[in-house]
């Protein structure tokens, strides 16, 4: 609507180059978390992620085989030695630099022979060749090597491995993954049909006090839900549900609730009058109309509800803290679950940065599939 | 298993309850069919609003009241009415001030920021063909969790030696300022303009309100006026304390800094987290906003001679005035309860503290029921005025 008057090219341009900017900006934290799950613990600690796509440069510390091991010292013209290769199979490591103490690590160039004490010598080549030789036999662990070596890019599913099939206690997200899903269904789907029954009635049913329940709904509707903990906490305890799902399940249907009546009462109300008329003339009950005329037609609001909804109670921390983990953390969720890691595991980040971004995968996957419906209710409960 | 019970109840309560008025209680048929109808009818609202009523009612209704009631007793007492004894501890703790002002600052620089972003992205997205794109891009924080965009923002934040390579972005970013004029450009120049720009703006809207006071004499809005030139002319005061700290603080160059712990920057980079997840809502309802704006405005400005930053600030801003205080609220209700970003990035600690973090503290682990329900109170309080406003308009659109 800007382009009536013409609009210059340049102008153009730098509206390009901006977004480009800015889309670039908001995208680099996440592709951060992405790229780095896909790394090994050494490579996240010996270069930043961005360099995760060129080839980097890295001290590393390796060592030859053990003498001592069967079949790794041969006997040569009265000459012991022990020959290998110092990175694994199929690496295209180039080393620049090595050195035997790791005082000197760039002490000799690759192709050097260096001598060690009592006549060994050791050779190493740049791709990690290595040729050890003495004039006795030797004997105990592998010489240390350190090696300042070029890598190329590298990427390992050994992270997820870890974090979803490991069944590893601390690490696994395996159980947290499913107790979010136990907590977050219900907790979407509950609120939906407690919501949509209120809403009809506030929208097409005539009673005295609607009006009055509508203001209260909208005054709820910004209520923090931190004023409900304690008396909530303390509700649940005496009654006997305790700490557990079924209070879980309650405090998030209470919690999403005003938002759920305020977005499908003012979808129901927009709904043709002539409708709903001519079906009350043929004879329909009002359960009657709800079920197969207001729901089939309400779909839209029904469906940006629910990703809200769903939304919230998977990325919630609070509510599952207070009303759902107990001591002995069985039913511990995944933001829960991220929040230990990084207590116990703080510079772990290859565990960390997969655990989390197993966490949010599952939001992503259904905010790009549905973020049609997702918009659509943002206007509807914002834009008046 | 569990699911399904939880599910099944809910929607066997609406079939049988309806069941049981048609066909037991009240049925339409036999003698009394007609009035039965109609009894049935009056009562089935309710029967449709009990469980949402009674939902509302016990899960955010009580819980104000009952927390009001243990901010003013004493649960070590028995529960026993102490007055304001419990307010009194709060404002005599340190670390409530402390989290209270940082609260502010929240309050203000991230929906300000939010907006600002999210108006930008809304204005720019909108004039090129892979707009859509772009746009679900900036949404998509929208999506992530505040535990997982802590993770990823800790992942920017974090610091290595001195010795090491950095793989915190921000720590690798600062090491190549060598103090020389890029440095001079970047770190003193840029913000320190900016911190002008921001003092002139808020200049310019006190004295705009001060001309309508004038021009209008004084009425009911001229105290909300004045109130908002009084929050002007301290945000003078911080952008131009700021642009002066800007040209002359000394800069630890080519020293990795652990940002989480440096009072001050910590919790503008906590805020950062939010603003980052909180722009894409901005931009989607602004955008929508924009594009509403009837057409011939737009083209009768420009017909008139009007350069696109005036249409922007002159014809497009007005209209969509009410749409940013909308984002703007919302916002600061997020703003509000923010509560996983600090629990999950500094716990509070190097002075990062905020209400919501600080009342979970005293609530669950110091065990200080009066203490942390009084300042659930405060944040309670801060919410009310949003809370009258939305009520208001709410009934003001139902006439």
């Amino acid at each position: 609507m800007d382009g009536i008057a013409g609009r210059t090219s340049a102008l153009n341009w730098i509206v390009q180059i901006s977004v480009v900017a800015l889309v670039a900006l908001w995208l680099f934290p996440t592709l951060g978390l992405l790229v780095s799950s896909f790394r090994t613990a050494d490579q996240i600690s010996g270069s930043g992620w961005w360099g995760a796509l060129t080839a980097s440069e890295q001290n590393l510390t390796l060592r030859t085989a053990n003498p001592g091991d069967d079949g790794a010292q041969m006997l040569v013209d009265g000459v012991y030695s022990v020959q290998g290769q110092l990175f694994g199979d199929g690496s295209e490591a180039e080393i620049s630099t090595w050195g035997t103490s790791s005082l000197r690590i760039s002490e000799f160039a690759p192709g050097d022979t260096a001598d060690l004490s009592d006549g060994e010598t050791l050779t190493v080549q740049a791709d990690g060749a290595y040729i050890w030789t003495s004039p006795t036999e030797m004997t105990g662990r592998g010489q240390r090597i350190f090696v300042t070596a070029t890598t190329p890019p590298e990427f390992t599913l050994q992270n997820y491995d870890r974090v979803l099939f490991s069944g590893d206690s601390t690490d696994g997200m395996t159980r947290a993954f499913l107790n979010t899903l136990t907590v977050t269904i219900p907790a979407t789907i509950i609120p939906i049909v407690i919501a949509a029954f209120a809403a009809y009635a506030l929208a097409w049913m005539d009673f005295p006090g609607r009006a009055l329940l509508i203001a209260a709904v909208v005054g709820l509707l910004v209520v923090p839900l931190q004023l409900a903990l304690i008396p909530l906490l303390r509700l649940h305890l005496e009654i006997g549900i305790g700490k557990g799902y079924l209070g879980t399940w309650l405090a998030h249907t209470g919690f999403g609730l005003p938002l759920a009546i305020y977005l499908l009462r003012n979808y129901m109300v927009g709904l043709p009058r002539d409708i709903i008329e001519n079906a009350k003339v043929d004879g329909a009950t009002d359960f009657q109309i709800f079920t197969k005329i207001i729901l089939p037609l309400s779909f839209p609001a029904l469906a940006s509800f629910a990703i809200f909804q769903f939304l919230w109670t998977w990325n919630d921390l609070l509510v599952a803290k207070v009303f759902l983990i107990d001591a002995t953390g069985e039913t511990t969720v995944m933001t829960n679950q991220i929040v230990e890691l990084l207590g116990t595991r703080g510079g772990n980040w290859e565990i960390l940065a997969t655990a989390a971004f197993v966490s949010i995968a599952v939001p992503l996957a259904v905010f790009f599939a549905m973020q049609r419906y997702l918009v659509r209710g943002l206007l509807a409960g914002s834009v008046k | 298993m569990t699911i399904i019970i939880g599910v099944g109840g809910c929607v066997a309560y609406f079939y049988f309850s309806n069941q049981f008025l048609d066909k037991v209680l009240l049925p339409a048929k036999g003698a009394n069919a007609g009035r039965n109808i109609n009894r049935a009818n009056l009562i089935r609202p309710w029967l449709f609003l009990f469980p949402a009523i009674f939902a509302l009612g016990l899960y955010l209704a009580y819980p104000v009241v009952a927390t009001l009631w243990y901010s003013v007793t004493d649960r070590n007492q028995g529960g026993a009415f102490v007055g304001f004894a419990n307010y009194q501890r709060m404002m005599a703790d340190p670390k409530f001030w402390e989290a209270l002002r940082n609260n502010m600052l929240w309050l203000i620089i991230v929906p300000a920021a939010s907006t600002a972003f999210g108006l930008l992205a809304a204005q720019l997205t909108d004039r090129i063909k892979w707009g859509a794109f772009a746009k679900s891009l900036i949404f998509m924080p929208m999506a992530i969790s505040f535990v997982g965009a802590s993770v990823i923002f800790k992942l920017i934040y974090d610091t290595r030696p001195v010795d090491q390579n950095q793989i915190g972005a921000l720590n690798a970013l600062w090491l190549q300022f060598d103090g020389g004029i890029g440095s001079f450009l970047i770190l003193r120049l840029l913000p320190g303009a900016l911190m002008i720009c921001a003092a002139v703006l808020a200049l310019f809207v006190a004295y705009t309100n001060a001309q309508t006071i004038r021009e209008k004499g004084a009425s009911a809005g001229s105290v909300l006026r004045i109130v908002l030139i009084a929050v002007m002319a301290y945000v003078i005061y911080a952008t131009l304390g700021l642009a002066y700290g800007a040209f002359t603080n000394v800069h630890p160059y080519g020293e990795p800094q652990t940002w989480m712990t440096i009072p001050g920057w910590n919790s503008f980079l906590l805020m950062v987290v939010l603003i980052w997840i909180q722009t894409g809502f901005a931009m989607v309802i602004l955008s929508a906003a924009l594009r509403g704006i009837p057409e011939e405005t737009i083209e009768a400005a420009i017909v008139d001679g009007a350069n696109p930053f005036q249409v922007f600030f002159k014809i497009k801003m007005p209209q969509i005035a009410g749409t940013i205080v909308v984002v703007w609220t919302t916002i600061t209700l997020v703003v509000l309860k923010v509560f996983d970003i600090v629990f999950a990035m500094t716990n509070g600690q190097w002075e990062t503290q905020v209400l919501a973090n600080y009342m979970f503290d005293k609530l669950f682990r110091a065990s200080d029921w009066g203490v942390g329900s009084a300042s659930a109170m405060v944040i309670m309080l801060l919410v009310s005025p949003i809370l009258v406003w939305n009520v208001y308009n709410a009934r003001k659109e139902m006439r």
